[in-house]
Parts: structure tokens; sequence; C-alpha cells
């Protein structure tokens, strides 16, 4: 990344990037609302759900879970010394769920009733428990991510409120997650028929919940690469580390779990076999569960900044891998067609991508996110500055730096 | 008492009578369509040398009404599966989860609904038959109480076993279904599914839903529990320790 300084006046690359994906987004929704679902998306009535509920939805929800895990950890069991990453983690946790939220506002055929769900019931849909699970877990994510703003313009006595009701709304806020998590991997339960054996299993739930607390880790390990690079903010290495290691034994168990899941559907011949489906889980086993776990077995490699960030990509990459192969891949043979989605559908996922890292770029400048002292002398220069690496503060330089080399 | 439709492929000449007739009655927009749409909600389909009808079965344990998250679907004691379009949000988990592909979706429009054989309700409840059932020209389909049609099945394949394969598709099918099919070669050839158990699918997802509310309760007591614990420790520690929150570390950190 280039250190030298840019012309204040024109705008960075990732600034003219953010407004182009923003435009294009804008337009594609306007489509979308005007014309209908067929208009924008490859959806069929033998594929009816497709990269918005894949990746979107499953991932999104998925990849945020770092936030109810890091709650777990530092308040019920105590361990304070995670307590720094508690906040870019419900920020994580918080946008996450808000993408959620306005990815279904596209995907749903009538969005403006989103709010049935609160008023007519059906308790025997998972899509009822999960719809409900969401909407008040983003409700306590809201809370615990309030006192961040609380702090940052001196209301002290709400933020001390606030504080003493943290324990039941960290346990609420546990179950919650708990529950929907899981209840992602239910949606797919009832169609025992459709989804190829090497993803369908009872094990459903308990898969998706598990490979959610590695992810989530991972994904606190990337956002902080991430976040360090555009923002000049990130994580020790003396905490990420641990983190690491944390996510090692989420993997490990996940991997134990799915071969157990294939061994009892009967599919672990499949899973060797060179068709479609097999490469895929080849592909989302080898890249998302294997060769992470074994990186991270190595203490060189867990001990550098860039061995734990490729093993965390990877792993994150596995995990959409496999939410990709539930939700589109293990249904193609059975819904007789491909799912390929339009250019327009990817624009909407990472268009809501853009704005929840620009979001994120927004919190991190004006509220106290990260720990005090990597925070930059200029703040306020508007979203432009947002993804200005040169506005990059200068910091102390990471525990584990000198291994990069 | 619950009524259904009993479908004969051996005696349909596919005129397409029925197609036509169902959408006059539900104000559906022609043509009608190859398979069914949103606005096609029964065709007729040449497969193996035989007819076969595709319309909705009127699950007796409906899939769809057990994964619909506002209740739009829902399974009268008439017999048929209705759908309050008025309720819906457009989640289309019904058409994902049906295990008979039926619930189909408005694609091309703005606020769209879904659409589905809705098996005549409104004219059952004035007391006559459904559309197709009542114009088709040979019987093919024949509507009644489900158990008289299942009783009608069984003594069609008796008195004459060369005629038919030995089975009443929907008998048992995902629990069973209120449309039944006949057919003189064997259902898969006919593109129906064979692969189906025959307990009803929703028990997949409610055998996991029905447990939750009392591990709600467990898990909240059990985290409590260890909040209990662990803040207890550190309060121990901390006043072991002397100086208010000196050792940073909780239970899990051996360092000093």
């Amino acid at each position: 990344m280039p250190q030298a300084a840019r012309r204040p006046d024109r705008p960075g690359f990732w600034t003219t990037a953010f407004f182009v994906i923003l435009a294009v987004f804008l337009g594609v929704a306007v489509l979308r609302f005007t014309r209908g679902l067929g208009a924008v998306t490859a959806l069929s009535d033998r594929f009816p759900w497709g990269l918005w509920i894949g990746f979107d939805i499953l991932c999104g929800v998925g990849l945020a879970a770092g936030a109810f895990t890091i709650m777990a950890v530092v308040h019920l069991f105590n361990i304070r010394r995670f307590e720094p990453v508690v906040r870019p983690t419900v920020l994580t946790g918080f946008l996450g769920y808000l993408f959620v939220v306005f990815a279904l506002l596209f995907d749903l055929g009538q969005p403006w009733r989103i709010w049935h769900a609160i008023v007519f019931w059906n308790p025997h849909s998972v899509m009822f428990e999960v719809a409900w699970c969401v909407m008040l877990y983003t409700a306590v994510l809201a809370l615990e991510f309030v006192p961040m703003v609380l702090e940052r313009f001196g209301f002290e006595r709400l933020r001390r409120i606030m504080h003493d009701v943290s324990t039941p709304l960290v346990v609420l806020g546990v179950l919650l997650s708990t529950l929907h998590q899981s209840s992602l991997g239910s949606l797919y339960l009832i169609v025992p028929e459709k989804l190829h054996p090497l993803w369908y299993s009872p094990m459903l739930p308990l898969l998706f919940y598990v490979s959610a607390i590695g992810a989530g880790l991972g994904m606190i390990i990337v956002e902080s690469q991430l976040s360090g690079r555009a923002f000049g903010r990130e994580l020790e290495m003396d905490l990420l580390e641990p983190l690491g290691r944390a996510m090692v034994v989420a993997l490990a168990v996940f991997g134990v779990l799915r071969l157990q899941s294939l061994w009892h559907a009967g599919a672990l011949p499949l899973a060797l076999q060179p068709t479609y489906e097999g490469r895929m889980f080849q592909l989302e086993f080898g890249m998302g569960v294997v060769l992470p776990v074994a990186l991270l077995l190595v203490p060189r490699v867990r001990g550098s900044q860039a061995g734990l960030v490729t093993a965390a990509t990877l792993a994150v990459l596995g995990f959409i891998m496999h939410r990709l192969d539930v939700s589109v891949t293990g249904l193609e043979r059975a819904a007789g067609v491909r799912y390929v989605p339009t250019w327009m559908e990817v624009v909407v996922s990472v268009g809501l991508v853009a704005i929840g890292f620009a979001a994120f770029g927004l919190a991190v400048r004006y509220l106290p996110v990260f720990p005090e002292h990597a925070r930059p002398p200029a703040a306020g220069r508007g979203l432009g500055a947002l993804a200005a690496p040169a506005t990059r503060a200068p910091r102390p330089a990471p525990p584990g730096g000198e291994e990069e080399a | 008492m619950s009524h259904g439709l009993l479908f004969d492929s051996t005696r349909c000449i596919g005129c397409g009578a029925c197609s036509a007739a169902c959408k006059e009655q539900n104000g559906l927009p022609l043509p009608i369509e190859k398979e069914t749409t949103a606005y096609t909600w029964t065709v007729v389909e040449s497969r193996a040398g035989a007819n076969v009808r595709r319309l909705c079965m009127h699950c007796l344990s409906p899939t769809c009404v057990s994964v619909c998250p506002v209740g739009a679907m829902r399974k009268t004691a008439a017999g048929p599966v209705v759908y309050d379009s008025k309720l819906c949000i457009g989640c289309r988990y019904c058409i994902m989860a049906c295990p008979f592909g039926v619930p189909k979706y408005q694609w091309d429009r703005a606020v769209p609904v879904v659409g589905k054989c809705v098996l005549c309700a409104p004219r059952l409840a004035a007391g006559q038959p459904t559309a197709c059932a009542a114009v088709c020209p040979t019987g093919a389909t024949a509507f009644g109480e489900r158990e008289a049609l299942v009783r009608e099945a069984r003594a069609r394949i008796a008195s004459e076993p060369g005629r038919y394969v030995d089975h009443v598709y929907g008998l048992e099918e995902a629990g069973g279904t209120s449309v039944l099919l006949l057919a003189g070669v064997p259902f898969a050839r006919l593109g129906l599914r064979t692969d189906l158990p025959n307990e009803p699918m929703p028990m997949l997802t409610w055998r996991v839903l029905a447990g939750l509310p009392d591990g709600i309760a467990v898990g909240a007591v059990l985290l409590l529990g260890v909040h209990w614990i662990t803040k207890r420790r550190a309060e121990v520690r901390r006043a072991e320790g002397g100086a208010d929150g000196a050792p940073p570390g909780g239970p899990g950190e051996p360092r000093p």
C-alpha cells in the first residue's frame, strides 16, 4: 500500500469506486421496485431463492456471529482481556444485521408488509422464528451499540443505565443468536428430496450454528486487518492470535460434524467423486476447513499477522461457499436448472456491502470504537476521507509486525 | 367432510378442458401455458405415452402451510389448501419447500402474489364440485369425498389390474394428499416424485421448533449461572488482590 501523500482535492480510487457502485446500485433498486423481481434477478419458479438469500441473508447473519460470541466470552465467561474486541465486533454485528434487513427488503416480494410477521403468527414456520429472532437481536445489537454513541456525546447517566442492563441483554443476545443462527440451517430441513445429500442433513441447524461461530471469529480478524488498512484502526496481534486459536477449534468441530453428517447420510463416497457437487464440496471443505486449520496449527503462521489473516480469510470464504452450496449448488440438480445470478443481483449485494463498509468507516472515525491509541489526529473530512489510506494515523507497530517481513 | 379429486390418467384424453375451465373459474389471464405458472394453475402434460394433470395436491399436512411465516396458506376442513394474498409478504418459502413444486410466483409484477390451485374453494363452499371435475368429458377427474375416492381408486385397480399400476398416488405420499392419482405407467415416468417420505414433511422442522421453548429456558438459566459464577470469581480475586481490578484476566486466563 502506497504511503505517499495524495492530492487532497482528488477523490481516491476507493471513494470513486464506492460512489460508482452506489449509483448503479440505486439504479437497480429503482428497477427492482418498479418492474418486479423477474426484471432484475435470475430467479424463477424452479429457483425461487438466489444470491440475496444465499449470500446476503445466510452469510450476512453468519458473519455477524462474532458479536454474540465475543459478548459471551467477555461478559458471561468474564474473560475481560478481550474487552477491546467488543466494540468493533458489536459494530460489525449491528451493521451486519442492518445489511441483512435491507437485503431482505430487496428480496421480499412485498417488503412493505415485512411487519406482518409481528402481527400474523405461524409458530410452525422456521421462517417465522428466524424473523422474530433477527428482529429482536437487531434491537439487542442496537442497544449494545448505543453506548458508543452515548459516550461520544457525553450522556454519562444514560450510559450507566445501559451498563446496568447489559447482562440480561447479553444473555438475550446469546439466546436469540443461538436460535436463529441454527434456524437458518433448519430452513432447509424441509427439503430432503431437493437438497443434494452432500449438503442435506438432519444436523443442518447444528452445522450452521458451529460454522457461524468459526466464521464470526474469522471475520473479526479479517475485518481488523481491513479496518487497519482502510481507516488506520485495528486490533493488537496479542488479541487476534487467541481468536485465531478459538477459530481453529470451531472450524475443527465443524469439520468433524460435517464429516459425521456425510457419514450418517451415506454421502461420504459422493464427496470424493469428480461430479459438479463433489468438486464444490472438495473446494468448500478443503479451502474453508482443512487448509485454515492446518495453517493455524503452525505456531509461526498463527503468530504472524499475514498468516493469521490468510487463514481467517480462507475460513470466511469457505464458510460463504458452504452457505452458497446449501442454498444454490445443492438445489440445482433437483431444480433441473442452473442458477447464475444476474449482474444486477450482484450489484445489489455488492452495493449493500459497500454501504456497510462506508458506515463502518464513519463509525470508526467518529465514535470510540477502537482503543484510544489508534486515533488519528485529523478527523471529519467527510465520506471522502473514509477510505483514504493517506490519512492513516501514526500508530505503534503491531507486536507481530516484525514477523511480516 | 374433506373433499378431493381422483385423477385417472388412463381415462384422460388430454383435451385440456380442465385448464380452460380453471382459467375461467379463477379469472386467470390467457393463454394456457405449457407448465403451471402463477397464471396457469393446472395443465395436462403428455408423458410416457400417457396424460397426466399437474395441479396442487392439497396435502393433508401441507408443507406450504407449515413454512409460511405469516400463515397466508391454510388447509381448510373442506379439503382445499387456500392462499390469502393479503397476508403474503413474498418470502417464497412455500415455492421453495413444496415437495410437489406447486406454488408459483408472479415474477413479472411489481406487486406480486403466489398463484396455485385452490381446489375451487368458493365452489366447494356452495356445494359444487371443482370446475375441472365438472367440465371433464371422460370422468378422468372425479370430485368427491376423499374416503370415497380412495375406495373408488382401489376398486378400479382391483377390477382392472392390467390397466393400472398398483398404487394410489397421494394415499400416503408426504403424509397423504386430497388429490389422488391413478396411472397405467409408473408414476416416476409421469414426472411425479416417488422418493417422498410418508411422514408429513412439516414434522421435519416441527421436531426442532417444538423443542425450542424448553431449550430457551434452560439456556437462559445456564448462561446467567455462568455469569454469576465468573463474576463472583473475579470479585473474590479482586478482594484478595487488594487493588481494584488489578488482575485483568478472567477464569480462563492463567496470566497473573
